[in-house]
């Protein structure tokens, strides 16, 4: 089965920096896939070099066997990746409702001049808009603060709100950047079951950087690890456990060993 | 809340105030010359223009976020083309003032199109400068160019602009940008302003909307320049500079951005002021600059801030009633 | 045709000095505050009314040196005194607002001036002007002076800023305002500092044009504005060297387009090539993109 999203020898470099170097990565359909190492690994220069927000150095990454890098990020959102951010991007002063919308529009279908004369065309695409995000809305409790600006809201439910947003693209992959960042345990293993959810319900592939292990243990199907931009390790959550070279990275090695 | 309140509290969400302040408008417009004397009508004009100029720069400065201080360019260009057009190139009677006018308009958005290439890489204050070398460079044009007169511009312009061809250009430049404001269009520049990067990740076409912000800002710029033209029958290029550009960006943010409503009500305080400052002479300058400075302090986002009169959203927008900040 | 460019370019320095001034007091105050202080080219044009105030009102003759750092100290108080009670007010409201009243400001001050000189002024000379051959060019003392003087405050500011513990609190807040002061740095005089430096350099550079150029009046300072601002946004908005930098290529470009071309297309051709720069380094010449965490 060919993956979903594939990675070859992917490498980024900035000026004399490598933030990426020959990262390696297949996505399977369907999976939970993790990404996981130390701070400045080069985990959200992964994502984006896939959302198109950089461009690679050398190296392929192919969605849906199609190449999609040097693609706009916005032609890529509409192939059908969405993502989310580390540090929340959301349109403070706009509504919830709105941070959806903008997100659902590139699903709509009318010209400049249907919008100019209010055609019926695009009062009924329009309409749809906000029914169809409102629905998206209501899986994660946001319904009732729809027209709240989305600034107002707790850090947990801006989080949400990110997540929600994404899936406006109707993605096939959707690509989470440190999903639970801030959450206590409990939130975390809400979040855990909710993603579960999220993964059948809206039939989406999940790809997702997390430094929450118990999170990526529990939910992934496989994980794959970075360090200094490279893979280093990229096997079932129960070989990564028990890899050297994964235990190395984050804990170093033994005084007495070196 | 007793049924008075209730009742005012709907009432601020109806929509009738629009049908009928366009009804009225026009009928106002067409019986003014027999109402009132020239000079109340030249300033009920020059109101209109900039109720139209004001609404083109917050396309851009409020909902795409930019600060444009070029937009006395696209006037200018509008202004010139239009004049141009009923001076020299046709008979100058008053039918052929509507292609004249859309044909400034139009010269005005062609011309924008290289500054809206520039905004996808440049934004911010260096995209400012850009707006203001643009200015500076179509001012100093206009001067060396032989064929529009060079510094002392062009002469003998009939006086074509009349209330009621201002008032439907009114209508038509806050009808065109409301409807693509509240659409995806307008969704789209607004979330450049919000936060291009994930705007760009959310699927969105920030660079067509980048065009469409800047040539329809343009557009109605062009308009304005060219009503503006066939207003004062004479136009040089020292009239569009940055003092001008000044002038409708001191409108817009008195008004308040991204507000419709701010930008006609940022328009009509400020034409008012500053004419019924006129007896005043040098005083005018200083009673009307301590007024924007004590404004901005009192409300730093302008008159409407960033909310938008009931009436003049549309329906479906209203049933939400939304409450931007 | 050598020697005609070599006594333009000294005229270009001369031109590209005063500009740099102006750049550096717009530079400081981006640096700090973010904000564009649009009422910049009037504290210039004050400058140059307040050196013709004392030069002509008062009984005694002063020597150019007081009447410049008296100049200095005016337009510098001045400059504070708007921030702290037109600036300060809007410090944590949306940014365009305080470059507006910035504008109103400027207004403000450009209209009183007006009321009090409608006409424009002519400055007197401050000293006897002469001419001193110079490599086979002719150089006025009066060009000297203000090449001096203006390269003179430039190193003084330049150390300032390295070498103070004021310049380096300025330079912490125009990183990150928010954590300074909790390390100590009592930020909104620190500010009223970078107020009074940059004011003073301003109305110091309204004194050199109006002796360079001795014909002054209240809009004087309009033009000039918006052009340090393009000076300093050229260098790289925030950089003081790179205000420096534009200060002086602006000069040297709106000297030299003349020389080569009728005038009447100096301000054409030196924005196109402005323009062409931006182009090419669109965050300025010495600035560089702003950090952005994606």
């Amino acid at each position: 089965m060919n993956s979903l999203l594939e990675i070859a020898n992917l490498s980024k470099r900035f000026g004399g920096i490598c933030a990426t170097a020959n990262c390696n990565l297949r996505v399977a359909e369907s999976s939970a896939h993790g990404i996981i190492g130390p701070n400045g690994a080069g985990k959200t220069t992964l994502f984006n070099l896939i959302t198109g927000i950089y461009q690679p150095t050398e190296g392929t990454i192919r969605f849906r066997d199609q190449s999609i890098a040097g693609l706009r990020p916005n032609h890529i959102a509409s192939l059908g990746i969405g993502r989310t951010f580390q540090n929340i991007r959301l349109c403070k002063s706009l509504t919830v409702l709105d941070n959806v919308r903008i997100a659902f529009d590139s699903q709509l279908d009318y010209s400049p001049l249907h919008a100019l004369f209010r055609l019926p065309r695009s009062k009924q695409q329009e309409a749809l808009s906000i029914e169809q995000s409102m629905l998206l809305l209501q899986p994660f409790g946001l319904a009732p603060h729809a027209d709240q600006p989305a600034g107002s809201l707790p850090y947990g439910s801006q989080r949400k709100l990110e997540i929600a947003r994404a899936l406006a693209l109707r993605p096939k992959l959707l690509l989470l950047d440190e999903p639970a960042a801030g959450m206590n345990s409990g939130e975390t293993s809400e979040l855990t079951d909710f993603l579960t959810q999220i993964r059948t319900e809206f039939k989406v592939t999940l790809l997702l950087i997390e430094h929450h292990i118990e999170l990526v243990m529990k939910l992934c199907d496989r994980i794959t690890v970075l360090d200094f931009g490279q893979t280093i390790a990229d096997d079932t959550p129960e070989g990564i456990r028990a890899n050297p070279r994964v235990i190395e990275a984050y804990l170093g090695v033994p005084e007495d060993d070196q | 809340m007793s049924a008075l309140q209730n009742f005012f509290a709907r009432a601020t969400l109806w929509r009738w105030p629009l049908p009928i302040l366009i009804v009225a408008g026009f009928a106002f417009s067409g019986f003014a010359p027999s109402l009132l004397n020239g000079y109340t009508q030249f300033i009920l004009i020059t109101l209109g223009i900039n109720v139209i100029l004001c609404a083109s720069l917050n396309l851009v400065n409020g909902y795409m976020g930019e600060f444009s201080v070029g937009h006395a360019g696209f006037m200018s260009l509008g202004a010139y083309t239009a004049a141009i057009f009923t001076t020299r190139w046709s008979s100058g009677d008053p039918n052929i003032f509507f292609p004249a006018v859309v044909l400034g308009g139009t010269v005005a958005a062609i011309i924008a199109l290289p500054l809206a290439i520039l905004s996808f890489k440049t934004r911010g204050d260096y995209l400012a400068i850009i707006t203001l070398a643009f200015l500076m460079i179509v001012k100093s044009a206009f001067e060396n160019l032989q064929y529009v007169g060079g510094p002392l511009g062009v002469l003998g312009i009939k006086p074509l602009t009349t209330l009621p061809w201002v008032f439907f250009w009114v209508v038509v430049t806050i009808w065109v940008i409301r409807n693509l404001v509240y659409s995806k269009f307008g969704r789209a520049i607004i979330a450049i302003r919000e936060d291009e990067i994930s705007a760009n990740a959310m699927g969105v076409r920030t660079r067509e909307a980048k065009i469409i912000a800047f040539g329809v800002s343009a557009f109605f710029s062009g308009i304005a320049g060219a009503l503006f033209a066939h207003q004062v029958q004479f136009i040089n290029p020292s009239a569009f500079d940055i003092v001008k550009s000044t002038e409708i960006l001191v409108m817009v943010y008195l008004g308040g951005i991204s507000s419709l409503g701010g930008s006609i009500l940022g328009a009509i305080l400020f034409t008012l002021l500053s004419s019924g400052l006129e007896p005043f002479g040098y005083w005018r300058m200083v009673i009307l600059s301590s007024i924007l400075v004590g404004l901005m302090l009192f409300r730093p986002r302008g008159l409407m801030g960033q909310r938008e009169f009931p009436w003049l959203l549309p329906k479906g927008e209203l049933s939400h009633r939304q409450k931007k900040r | 045709m050598l020697s005609y460019l070599a006594q333009q370019s000294i005229n270009a320095l001369q031109l590209g000095s005063i500009y740099a001034l102006i750049a550096l007091g717009y530079s400081m105050v981006y640096g700090v505050l973010t904000m564009i202080n649009f009422a910049h080219g009037d504290l210039f044009m004050l400058g140059a009314f307040a050196c013709m105030i004392l030069a002509t009102l008062l009984p005694v003759h002063l020597p150019f040196v007081i009447i410049l750092l008296l100049v200095m100290v005016l337009v510098g108080l001045l400059g504070t005194a708007i921030e702290r009670f037109a600036y300060r007010p809007l410090r944590g409201g949306p940014r365009v607002s305080a470059i507006i009243t910035a504008l109103g400001c400027g207004l403000l001050i450009e209209s009183l001036t007006l009321v009090k000189f409608p006409y424009a002024q002519s400055m007197p000379p401050l000293f006897n002007n002469t001419i001193h051959p110079f490599l086979g060019l002719t150089i006025s003392t009066l060009q000297i002076l203000i090449i001096g003087v203006a390269i003179t405050l430039m190193i003084a500011l330049d150390f300032l800023i390295r070498k103070t513990a004021y310049g380096i609190a300025m330079r912490a807040i125009s990183f990150d305002a928010r954590i300074v002061p909790l390390m100590g740095v009592p930020v909104n005089r620190v500010i009223s500092m970078t107020f009074f430096i940059g004011a003073g350099l301003g109305g110091a550079a309204g004194m050199l044009y109006g002796m360079a150029y001795p014909v002054i009046a209240p809009l004087m300072g309009v033009l000039v504005g918006w052009k340090a601002f393009v000076a300093a946004v050229i260098g790289g908005i925030g950089s003081i060297r790179g205000a420096v930098l534009g200060g002086f290529i602006l000069g040297a470009v709106e000297v030299m387009t003349v020389v080569f071309l009728p005038s009447t297309y100096r301000d054409l051709i030196s924005y196109s090539l402005l323009l062409l720069i931006l182009i090419f380094k669109p965050f300025g010449i010495l600035g560089s993109p702003p950090n952005q965490k994606v």
